[in-house]
């Protein structure tokens, strides 16, 4: 009997490891360590950031989960792995830390025989002042819809500032990023129009001043460059696209901000044309950059190899050309396709954990010399469908033997989609249903555009609400195990 | 002056695109987007398919 033993229990780790549970039965064991008790279906954290959700809608228990799909969980993060074993253990192991209650602290060693990193981002406040508490946690002076967790204090502080703007007091609201190398500009984006549709809804709009601020060379860059795609009959930059939902709400915007200070009820910002600013809040969401978690690699002899194993940014290294060029000599093919480590074999990395070669959107500097660029994303679809690559491989690999063919799953030839809503009624407000093929650009395939602008859309209206509602339950139901969830695409 | 021509006012919004009352009309209206919503869907699940 071999182990895998997948790190993480978000989208990917959650797919790779009920898959290979699936297709391994009884043969293999699989265990899960996640420092989560449950998971979180993170794109409806915005209704809950608006109160229009509650955290129980959009998370449940991972433990009676994996129970039935006989996974072994530990409820603990990763410290370190031993990709060579060390001097007391022949085999490759994990340094776990428990996290659930009664056991907190204590750490255990787990030997492996395949790894998967799907740990997901660490998010980074205390990268940008005042963002942070100084302890990696998130600070006092703005909001956050990265965890279920947060998007209730959200909420919270929501209601707090209409109640204010019932009161006759004029209210400041702030979205966005904060810091210039951020990614995940599509959860602020629409959590900045379903605040503005929560005002409306209050009576309060004409007491609010809406703004954006970003990281983003242009509105509409989501961290992919921007795209053109088929609107209306007409092909078009998500420029227009993105300016005009913005023009339509009066929301104003700021973009190639690198936010450099947090204050209460103020930050500081720095623009790509090097000059700097401030801009005054009573209600901030300001995403955080990402980073690696943190985890640590150990030789056989105990010495540190982390540099070998993680990229810098604290991303496991897999097999994408990671050889320094400049943006134009980027091509699709940079980018990994089995996502398996180059040094240890045995070792993949999945969704957000894996270290991407390099930026998709123009890297930009100001005068200063502070990078301000987002950095990629890597969503739910190219995390649900690289974790399901990667489990094909490993259960091939285990079952097969080591020479068995690895699945591939290039960012480069997958597409993504992303349904943007403001609000959450069935027959009130809209939202943007937008499809992009592939995420990654490839000029070579797509001349032009670098995407097929067939499949590669948006529009809004009430059918993105639809669809929207339609994947919360979807995506719930199949991460359950429910009767049926391998036939629900990633 | 109609609605959508208010926010044209601001300087930041002047070089953009907003929809008028019969776009906005059909972004909620339920028989065009029941519509919508097929060919939408249609067209997602192409894109799951040739991502996998």
């Amino acid at each position: 009997m071999a182990r895998l033993v997948v790190l993480g229990g978000g989208v990917a780790g959650h797919t790779t490891a009920t898959f290979a549970a699936k297709w391994l039965g009884s043969q293999h064991e699989v265990v899960v360590v996640t420092p989560n008790s449950k998971w979180n279906w993170i794109p409806s954290n915005i209704w809950v950031g608006v109160g229009q959700m509650t955290k129980e809608e959009v998370t449940f228990d991972l433990a009676p989960v994996y129970a039935k799909a006989g996974i072994t969980f530990h409820q603990a993060k990763a410290v370190s792995i031993n990709p060579e074993g060390s001097d007391s253990s022949e085999k490759p192991f994990v340094t776990i830390e428990y996290t659930e209650e009664g056991k907190a602290g204590e750490t255990e060693v787990v030997e492996y025989d395949y790894l998967v990193n799907a740990t997901g981002p660490k998010l980074n406040f205390d990268a940008t002042p005042g963002l942070g508490d100084g302890n990696g946690q998130m600070g006092d002076n703005t909001v956050s819809v990265c965890t279920a967790d947060h998007a209730v204090h959200a909420s919270h502080k929501l209601a707090e500032a209409i109640e204010k703007m019932k009161g006759g007091t004029r209210q400041k609201f702030l979205i966005g990023t904060g810091h210039g190398m951020c990614t995940c500009q599509g959860a602020a984006f629409e959590y900045i129009f379903n605040i503005e549709n929560e005002l409306r809804k209050s009576g309060v709009r004409d007491m609010a001043d809406i703004k954006w601020i970003s990281n983003e060379s242009f509105l509409g860059d989501f961290g992919m460059g921007g795209l053109h795609m088929k609107v209306g009959g007409y092909v078009v930059s998500s420029k227009l696209f993105a300016e005009s939902l913005y023009a339509e709400r009066s929301i104003d915007w700021l973009i190639g901000a690198h936010t450099s200070k947090v204050e209460n009820g103020k930050v500081e910002y720095e623009l790509l044309d090097g000059s700097k600013g401030e801009e005054e809040f009573d209600f901030a969401m300001l995403i955080p950059p990402f980073a690696g978690v943190g985890l640590k690699a150990y030789d056989k002899a105990g010495e540190d190899i982390t540099g070998t194993v993680f990229a810098p940014n604290g991303f496991m290294k897999v097999d994408a050309d990671y050889t320094a060029k400049p943006y134009a000599e980027w091509k699709a093919s940079d980018w990994p396709r089995t996502y398996q480590n180059p040094t240890y074999s045995n070792m993949f990395a999945a969704g957000i954990a894996f270290a991407p070669p390099h930026l998709i959107s123009k890297p930009m500097k100001s005068p200063n010399g502070t990078p301000i660029n987002p950095t990629p994303p890597r969503t739910g679809m190219p995390s649900g469908i690289i974790g399901k690559a990667v489990a094909h491989s490993v259960c091939d690999l285990m079952t097969k033997g080591e020479n068995a063919h690895l699945h591939e799953a290039s960012m480069a030839e997958m597409g993504a989609a992303c349904v943007a809503s403001a609000g959450k009624g069935v027959f009130t407000g809209t939202a943007a249903a937008m499809t992009v093929y592939p995420v990654v650009p490839d000029f070579e395939k797509y001349p032009g555009t670098g995407r097929d602008t067939d499949y590669t859309f948006g529009e809004i209206g009430l059918a993105g609400h639809w669809i929207k509602h339609i994947l919360h339950f979807l995506f719930i139901y199949k991460a359950k195990l429910n009767p049926g969830w391998t036939l629900i695409p990633e | 002056m109609k609605e959508e021509e208010l926010n044209f006012e601001k300087e930041q919004f002047s070089l953009t695109m907003i929809p008028g009352k019969f776009a906005r009309s059909m972004r909620t209206c339920v028989i065009w987007q029941f519509i919508r919503f097929v060919i939408i869907n249609v067209k997602m699940i192409i894109v799951v398919g040739k991502s996998h």
